[in-house]
């Protein structure tokens, strides 16, 4: 093949699992971008009176830190898998809306790429400095945001990108639902489903109804921003809380969003290496569902400091207790799972545990933000940011390296190296114990977050260091991973179908699967079809086998996509062309995708 | 493959596309939900006028807002018309349902520009902002709904519609009457609970 016609073939793909390795290398690209600006932050924080960046730049650091790990790197990351693997647990030959799914991967690109672009782009808004990152924090409190005190580009790029990540989360959302609802393989009842497509299917959930609601704020944010409405303007009769509400209704939510899909990947993990079925699967499913719901009813755990009211208080206390239920259920679950188990310590497992240790500490230190006395004593310190590192570092990213090491082999057809793995898996997990158990003293001590640099009388200047130490032993671990991820390519061990000896679909097919996925689509029989006497059926002998059509690619998602990004640039540069040409391109786009021939 | 596999065999003996669209419809509920909340928490909040009922015209509105209805009651003969694969009688449906949605969206231009001309616009208090970007947002919904049903009469005229992809035709109308429901909902807490 040409490079050009190779090329072109990624560019037009609809093939879950190639969209499923696009997302991977994408997003973890922006986690190391995301892991840079946490570099310099903890750089600049090293010493007390520390000048390693100014503190404008240090203000769209944190920033650009907190929205890249969420919105670039973390839920990406989990998309990769909900790509590449869903739709071969429960056997399906792809998604249910293919363009769909490369339509999302490619608005989430041109969101990402267009939110970036504000680290370089200065000059062209005369704004007399390289970088207008956005810099208000990644949860952008109103008035903070709002024309008068921000007057450069920074917010606009902020508001902007993140709505155009809304377009791909939540036509990825409805994508995934129908798919786990609708392509399931016969017998695969909801109850036989993987736990990690179930908790796919939780999130798919959690996404299609909180993102509506941040875009609605983000939406009012704009309008105040260029057309001079004063929704979050106080002396108007607006309000910043209405900001704060809204945010955290799709902010908490959104923290589930981020850990459900890694507590999926951990359920499948253990009992693998566990060979024991996953203790309880009912009751970890209906946790998770529990958890979704609940995840509604506790955003204002964010916000006890605006003050507002006994009521309002004692309840979201109360509620934000309660949640820690179902997720300390699920906790009890890996662990009975755990116990008595032919237990192998492969990386992918060390991540796994890694993961109950560290997110169980990060949950305790969460119920203790769910009392309002506490939480004023913690709320805007160090302690916070100790207390969301715990669940996103130790939670999520270990979820997902586990499901690295798990579903590699899956994906690429060869072993990641055992010895560099548990290299890196040592070295985060020290780097990231010295990093953020430190911060709940710092934070306790009386540093704030978010502020450039801090006097050596606050007494915090040797736990700051060591925090930083932290830091970069965690960024050793990750060029190990890497450097393990490299060698892989060429020298690592061929996997076979299924090196692990898992029980879910995924491990009946060659690795990586066939553009098919399925030769034939198996009929399941049970809850883990290849640990069960009465597997799957097999394929009679001399039958035929139907013919599999596979759908071409399509070039149209990318052009729609495309649109999004022209669009935004309309009020980015005060230049209305820009949205006559891209709502041209969308327009384009929806009606070529729509009647293009691409059918069985 | 895809549109075999969603139409040929589902787990849940639904139409994924359908499946897809009610999903879709969820989610705008929540986009609804917090544009109304929004316009509610800041109702009798804004510090100079004109206030709703110094300018809200409830006869009008409600005149489009039967219009509206009926555009709902188009679409059903319509679809039902493409059911039966009488082609005739949905180009008729399909062209009046988008002809009422015009004549909706011709009523929220002139009251929007009767507005400014009182001196109401987006930037004059937080009802005039709530106001606008509330029905703001309805009409460039029903927007999307017109343009739509347009794509749909043109591949009726073209011969292109059958009873085979009625389910087309069935997922607009969901649109459509979703887009209309929301409307009531707009115009009970908008116009007539002031």
């Amino acid at each position: 093949m040409s490079r050009l016609k190779r090329l072109m073939s990624w560019l037009t793909t609809t093939d879950h699992k190639r969209i499923g390795l696009l997302y991977f290398y994408t997003a973890f690209v922006f986690f190391l971008v995301g892991g840079l600006e946490a570099l310099f932050i903890r750089a600049q924080l090293a010493q007390p009176d520390g000048h390693v960046v100014s503190a404008e730049t240090f203000n769209q650091l944190f920033t650009m830190h907190g929205t890249t790990m969420v919105f670039l790197a973390l839920m990406p990351l989990t998309a990769s898998f909900f790509n590449y693997i869903v739709p071969l647990q429960i056997g399906a030959r792809d998604v249910a809306f293919p363009r769909l799914n490369a339509f999302s991967y490619w608005v989430f690109v041109l969101g990402a790429l267009l939110m970036n672009a504000s680290w370089f782009t200065g000059p062209l808004f005369h704004a007399g400095r390289l970088n207008v990152a956005p810099d208000a924090g990644w949860f952008g409190y109103a008035n903070l945001t709002s024309r008068q005190y921000s007057p450069g580009p920074n917010i606009d790029f902020w508001l902007l990108g993140l709505q155009i990540l809304g377009v791909s989360s939540l036509a990825a959302g409805f994508n995934f639902i129908v798919t786990i609802l609708n392509l399931r393989a016969p017998g695969m009842k909801m109850m036989r489903l993987p736990v990690f497509s179930w908790m796919t299917l939780v999130t798919s959930f959690l996404i299609i109804t909180a993102f509506p609601v941040i875009t609605v704020a983000l939406v009012l944010l704009m309008f105040d921003r260029f057309f001079g409405t004063h929704f979050y303007l106080t002396s108007a009769g607006g309000d910043p809380v209405l900001w704060q509400h809204l945010f955290w209704i799709f902010g908490h939510p959104e923290v589930y969003i981020l850990i459900l899909p890694a507590m999926g990947i951990v359920s499948e993990v253990l009992p693998t290496f566990a060979r024991k079925p996953l203790f309880g699967y009912t009751v970890v499913v209906y946790s998770g569902v529990l958890i979704g719901f609940m995840g509604w009813g506790v955003w204002s755990h964010h916000m006890f400091s605006v003050g507002l009211g006994p009521i309002a208080d004692s309840v979201f206390s109360a509620t934000t207790m309660l949640i820690a239920v179902p997720t300390g259920v699920k906790i009890f679950n890996w662990l009975a799972t755990l116990w008595g188990g032919q237990l192998r310590f492969t990386t992918a497992m060390l991540f796994a545990i890694g993961f109950i240790a560290l997110f169980t500490i990060g949950g305790l230190s969460g119920v203790t933000h769910a009392s309002p006395p506490a939480d004023l004593q913690q709320t805007d310190t160090y302690y916070v940011v100790a207390h969301i590192h715990y669940v996103l570092f130790g939670g999520t990213i270990f979820g997902l390296f586990a499901g690295m090491y798990y579903w590699w082999p899956k994906m690429t057809g060869r072993l990641l190296s055992e010895t560099l793995g548990k290299w890196h898996f040592a070295l985060v997990f020290v780097g990231m114990n010295l990093a953020f158990f430190p911060m709940h003293l710092i934070g306790l001590l009386g540093m704030p977050r978010r502020i450039y640099t801090y006097s050596p009388d606050l007494g915090v200047s040797t736990l700051n260091l060591v925090s930083t130490i932290g830091a970069f032993l965690i960024g050793v671990g990750v060029l190990v991973f890497i450097w393990n991820v490299w060698r892989t390519r060429t020298r690592g061990q061929t996997a076979g179908n299924d090196p692990w000896g898992g029980a879910t679909l995924e491990w009946t097919i060659s690795s990586p699967p066939p553009v098919h996925n399925f030769d034939v689509i198996p009929t399941v029989a049970s809850r883990l079809p290849r640990w069960t006497k009465t597997q799957l059926k097999a394929i009679p002998e001399g039958a035929k086998l139907a013919e599999i059509h596979v759908p071409g690619g399509s070039i149209w998602p990318l052009v729609t996509a495309l649109g999004l990004p022209v669009l935004a640039l309309a009020p980015l540069s005060h230049r209305l062309p820009f949205a006559f040409v891209g709502a041209t391109i969308i327009l384009l786009g929806i009606f070529r995708w729509a009647f293009e021939p691409f059918e069985a | 493959m895809t549109i075999a596999a969603a139409t040929h065999r589902t787990s849940m003996g639904l139409d994924s596309r359908k499946m897809a669209f009610w999903a879709f419809i969820g989610s705008e509920c929540l986009l609804f939900g917090s544009l109304i909340s929004t316009y509610l928490v800041y109702k009798g909040r804004s510090v100079v006028g004109p206030y709703p009922h110094d300018i809200l015209n409830i006869p009008f509105t409600s005149v489009s807002t039967f219009d509206l209805l009926m555009s709902s009651l188009m679409m059903v003969l319509a679809l039902a018309a493409v059911q039966r694969g009488d082609l005739k009688w949905a180009k008729v449906w399909l062209v009046a349902t988008a002809l009422l949605g015009i004549f909706f969206l011709s009523g929220q231009v002139y009251e929007f520009t009767s507005f400014v001309r009182e001196g109401l616009t987006l930037q004059t208090n937080l009802f005039g902002a709530t106001f606008f970007v509330l029905t703001g947002t309805h009409g460039a919904h029903v927007t999307v709904g017109v343009v739509w049903l347009l794509t749909l009469w043109v591949r009726a005229l073209q011969g292109q519609l059958t009873a085979a992809n009625a389910v087309t035709v069935e997922i607009c109308g969901l649109y459509w009457h979703f887009v209309d429901v929301i409307w009531i909902v707009i115009f009970t807490v908008v116009y007539l609970i002031q």
